[in-house]
């Protein structure tokens, strides 16, 4: 049953791709996409499929996610995406939703997380935990970003995660800075926040994950992440490294009051 | 008086070795947060000196700017032949169009694209131009093909940093992300009457 509405649901999307690409070629912008995807943002099938994984028993310890503490307690899934990242004192770390996520399962289901870190994107349990996201983030849509940066740690992080938005390296000497530090800039036709400012990084943090029109592929923050220091020409880091989680809360600490639209729809 | 003469001093020097210290655990984060994945070598995340001095939002001084620019435009290779411009304009978009090469799913270091589209506009009729270089509309037919102007185009697609240290832009010879040959194209791609840069 669920797979045929999955079936039916993307059907309907690659229906309406054509013209839509159409459009965007036009005025290179992809708000009327998000408009006309509003009313049913294909990132639902995810979400559907995350929230069934978060009740359903797995893993060798045969439990479910239930208990899962996102930082506002366990099991509470409200509004905590919005609070991420954050310092948590029983793993002694600060932790992004996708690596805290890693921990509960890794912890109450018994599912080693050295399987997600050495997975693939969208595939066995890194692409379970994808879904997982989905679920997750849609309780913080419309809220707004929230993140304590008093904790030394977090302190520490948001301030390595600055320096590594400005660190050149690589075969064409890029930083993420390159493509986001100045307003209004395009790379060909996709349009760039400037994450030095708070609206830009609210832009970039707020935004993703997201569901991507132009290969119906739905992506993480690591997704993205992932992939930016791939064009970036770097090599590879490593999924929920220490990097990824710095870079997370220099932004989501600079977007810090503005709202997020979770999941995103991007091209 | 004296004592907070010396307070002022004692200060500077902790912040100064705090901030060393956050620098040094970045760059360690920045090894140990990767791994290397084909031809994408851990070696790619440590920095040369370029890349080192322009990794802050404010530029270094001018005599750093200089000394910098200096080495980077030794490195440069002119052709051997003289022959600057004397490729095919048509080898040159594809070259400007191609923004692939030199990442962990491309298979070989060879037959990278120059990127130019990601970030300059060149075929006015090209839609989807990056903006975060200059336009580079009508390159040659605005600038001319004087020899200064034919050389500096040169020394900049080899090592855009003998030019500005701190440029965006890749060192495509220096770099080896494009081979002599591919420079020339583009060469052409930018000044040929012929070229659609230049109509």
């Amino acid at each position: 049953m669920k797979k045929t509405i999955m079936a039916v649901a993307i059907g309907a999307v690659a229906l309406t791709a054509p013209n839509m690409q159409a459009m965007a070629s036009e005025d290179l912008n992809f708000d009327a996409y998000r408009q006309m995807l509003a009313d049913g943002n294909p990132a639902e099938l995810f979400e559907m499929e995350g929230e069934e994984l978060w009740r359903t028993a797995r893993g060798p310890k045969n439990a479910t996610l239930e208990q899962c503490d996102l930082g506002v307690g366990a099991g509470v899934v409200d509004g905590a995406a919005a609070q991420l990242p954050r310092f948590f004192a029983d793993t002694g770390k600060v932790q992004d939703l996708e690596s805290r996520l890693m921990h509960c399962m890794e912890t109450l289901q018994g599912i080693p997380s050295a399987e997600i870190i050495n997975g693939k994107f969208r595939q066995g349990e890194r692409g379970k935990l994808a879904s997982l996201v989905a679920y997750v983030v849609t309780h913080s849509n419309g809220k707004k970003v929230q993140v304590d940066l008093s904790h030394p740690k977090m302190k520490e992080m948001y301030d390595m995660g600055e320096k590594v938005f400005y660190y050149r390296t690589g075969a064409m000497d890029f930083s993420c800075a390159s493509c986001h530090s100045q307003d209004g800039k395009r790379i060909r036709a996709t349009q760039l926040p400037n994450i030095t400012t708070s609206k830009g990084a609210a832009e970039g943090w707020g935004s993703w994950p997201a569901y991507r029109v132009s290969n119906s592929q739905f992506w993480t923050m690591q997704h993205r992440l992932w992939d930016c220091f791939r064009q970036q020409r770097t090599a590879e880091p490593v999924f929920a490294s220490d990097v990824t989680i710095a870079l997370s809360v220099f932004m989501a600490g600079k977007g810090n009051g503005y709202e997020a639209v979770w999941p995103g729809v991007k091209r | 008086m004296k004592k907070t003469l010396m307070f002022a001093p004692l200060a500077l020097c902790a912040s100064v070795s705090l901030a060393a210290d956050l620098d040094a655990k970045v760059a360690e984060m920045m090894k140990t947060s990767f791994k290397a994945n084909g031809i994408a070598s851990i070696e790619r995340q440590v920095q040369d000196e370029v890349q080192k001095a322009c990794s802050s939002p404010t530029q270094p001084d001018a005599a750093t700017m200089k000394r910098l620019e200096e080495a980077q435009m030794a490195t440069i290779q002119w052709p051997a032949n003289g022959d600057y411009t004397g490729g095919d304009w048509k080898e040159g978009a594809k070259i400007a169009i191609s923004g692939r090469g030199l990442t962990w799913t491309d298979p070989t270091p060879d037959n990278n694209g120059g990127g130019c589209y990601n970030c300059h506009a060149m075929d006015p009729k090209e839609v989807s131009a990056g903006t975060i270089g200059p336009s580079l509309v009508g390159y040659g037919k605005l600038r001319g093909n004087s020899e200064p102007m034919v050389k500096y185009t040169w020394g900049k697609l080899w090592n855009s940093k003998a030019y500005n240290a701190c440029s965006d832009m890749p060192r495509n010879g220096f770099g080896k992300i494009l081979t002599e040959t591919q420079i020339r194209h583009v060469m052409a791609y930018l000044f040929d009457p012929e070229s659609p840069v230049n109509k």
